[in-house]
């Protein structure tokens, strides 16, 4: 089954108002891998991001996740997600907040709840209350409860900003670890160091897909060895 | 509806409650004061107090929990919790149940303590069942808890949120026969206050204060107020989507 797509997306269009977010948006990326999500703020990540979740509001087009059109009932336990903005409980510790997530999907224990607290380099910090935690701790609680439940696929907005080079390491070689378990995986970041490190790369500029294809291809498409310098390049192709 | 996950919910808001304890000394303790305050202000005159009193018993905590609940699920919408939890397994009816059942507790320990400041220290007295008057206690604070709850929809901000109180809350106490009998009414402010639910919890209470025993009227009135609490709740859960812009 590996060479399913777990994520499919035809002519997607979103509007908001009366702009357009996304523009037609096409992809189809393999299970079991890691797609990195590119492309300055603004250019519609964390909606495109969204519409897989099926927590978007789409004006027109197709997302099949998992073989199901997106935020169909059954998805909700096969698909985690990491909101860009730490949604957890500001008035709870970090341990609270990641069994109570826990306790929402069958067969998720306690125990399950505390190893992705561990997993997230939050064993120490476990029983303080998430509202007294840095920044980065916190986007790390909020990381711990979309690891619960054991997920195929796993949308991530921006799990590592704010993290030092050594969690952002750890976090990582977690991801994967996931993806060599079966796990799909989805990141977006605004970080081109990151980028490297992913199966595919998707970037995406003013609501469009300018390039969608291995680190690889992309560095012998433009001659550069650079992602940075490969995504200028595209950018100014594209114009 | 899952019952695990309704029980966790009901513990997890109870959690962050215990968490914060101002708040929960406020919720048991002000009623109890504003009650003190009422005793002295009608000082003496003895029927004036088990009228005014006795409706109090109902309306604070219908007043305390819209309050508490129309701040606590705008931040679940706003630190974007509810979106998280709206994408997992959970069911709408899990979510607002759980916050019905810990908030339904809260008002328990609250109505009980009011009610016994009531009787115990000031000498309220009232010809039915102290028991019938916790439970339209409690069904009024499950009433402003799922009102809030549905407000909290239509706010953006907890600026927004507050003043939702004076919009919905206040007609409702000026209306409920607290401050001038229903009777002595104007036809279309009469009509008015028969459309809203705290009028019925009022009248029950002031049922229970002068007959001994259950009255249709009072059985009425509380089938009332809890049939308005359900379908405020039904309204809160429409205002929950799964998908958003």
């Amino acid at each position: 089954m590996t060479s399913e797509s777990a994520v499919e997306i035809d002519k997607l269009v979103v509007q908001r108002g009366k702009r357009t977010v996304l523009h037609e948006v096409d992809a189809r990326w393999d299970a079991g891998s890691i797609t990195g999500l590119l492309g300055p703020s603004g250019g519609g990540k964390t909606t495109l991001l969204r519409a897989i979740v099926g927590v978007q509001r789409v004006a027109s087009g197709r997302v099949q996740v998992l073989g199901r059109p997106a935020g169909t009932p059954d998805l909700r336990s096969r698909v985690g997600y990491l909101t860009q903005a730490p949604s957890v409980y500001a008035d709870l510790t970090v341990r609270e907040n990641a069994r109570y997530f826990a306790s929402i999907y069958d067969g998720v224990t306690r125990a399950d709840a505390d190893r992705a607290v561990s997993d997230v380099g939050l064993t120490g910090a476990a029983d303080q209350m998430v509202g007294t935690l840095s920044g980065g701790q916190r986007s790390r609680a909020s990381l711990a409860c979309a690891l619960l439940g054991d997920p195929e696929l796993l949308i991530l907005d921006e799990p590592t900003v704010g993290q030092d080079p050594v969690l952002r390491e750890d976090l990582w070689q977690r991801f994967h670890e996931l993806a060599a378990g079966g796990t799909t995986l989805v990141v977006s970041s605004h970080v081109m160091d990151e980028a490297g490190r992913c199966d595919r790369l998707v970037f995406l500029r003013d609501g469009a897909i300018v390039a969608d294809d291995t680190p690889a291809a992309i560095r012998a498409a433009t001659g550069t060895d650079d992602l940075e310098a490969a995504f200028l390049t595209l950018i100014r192709r594209a114009a | 509806m899952n019952p695990r996950i309704l029980a966790r919910t009901a513990v997890r808001v109870l959690r962050q409650l215990r968490h914060d304890r101002r708040t929960v000394a406020m919720i048991v303790l002000l009623p109890a004061l504003l009650l003190a305050l009422i005793y002295y202000v009608f000082d003496g005159r003895r029927v004036v107090f088990d009228t005014v009193g006795l409706t109090t018993l109902g309306v604070f905590p219908f007043v305390l929990m819209f309050l508490i609940t129309s701040i606590a699920m705008l931040r679940e919408r706003t630190s974007g919790t509810l979106e998280r939890l709206l994408s997992t397994p959970m069911r709408k009816l899990d979510l607002l149940g759980g916050y019905a059942i810990a908030f339904g507790l809260v008002a328990v320990v609250q109505a009980a303590v009011l009610t016994a400041v009531g009787y115990g220290a000031f000498g309220l007295t009232i010809a039915g069942s102290v028991w019938l008057v916790v439970l339209v206690a409690v069904l009024d604070a499950v009433l402003g808890m799922a009102l809030g709850l549905l407000c909290s929809a239509f706010a953006r901000s907890e600026f927004q949120a507050v003043q939702f109180l004076p919009a919905v809350v206040f007609p409702q106490l000026f209306l409920c026969g607290l401050f001038a009998p229903r009777a002595e009414m104007a036809g279309w402010l009469h009509a008015i206050s028969d459309v809203m639910p705290l009028t019925y919890a009022v009248e029950a209470l002031q049922e229970i204060g002068r007959h001994p025993d259950p009255t249709g009227t009072m059985t009425r009135d509380i089938a009332i107020v809890a049939g308005a609490a359900l379908a405020a709740l039904a309204l809160g859960a429409a205002t929950l989507r799964r998908r958003t812009d």
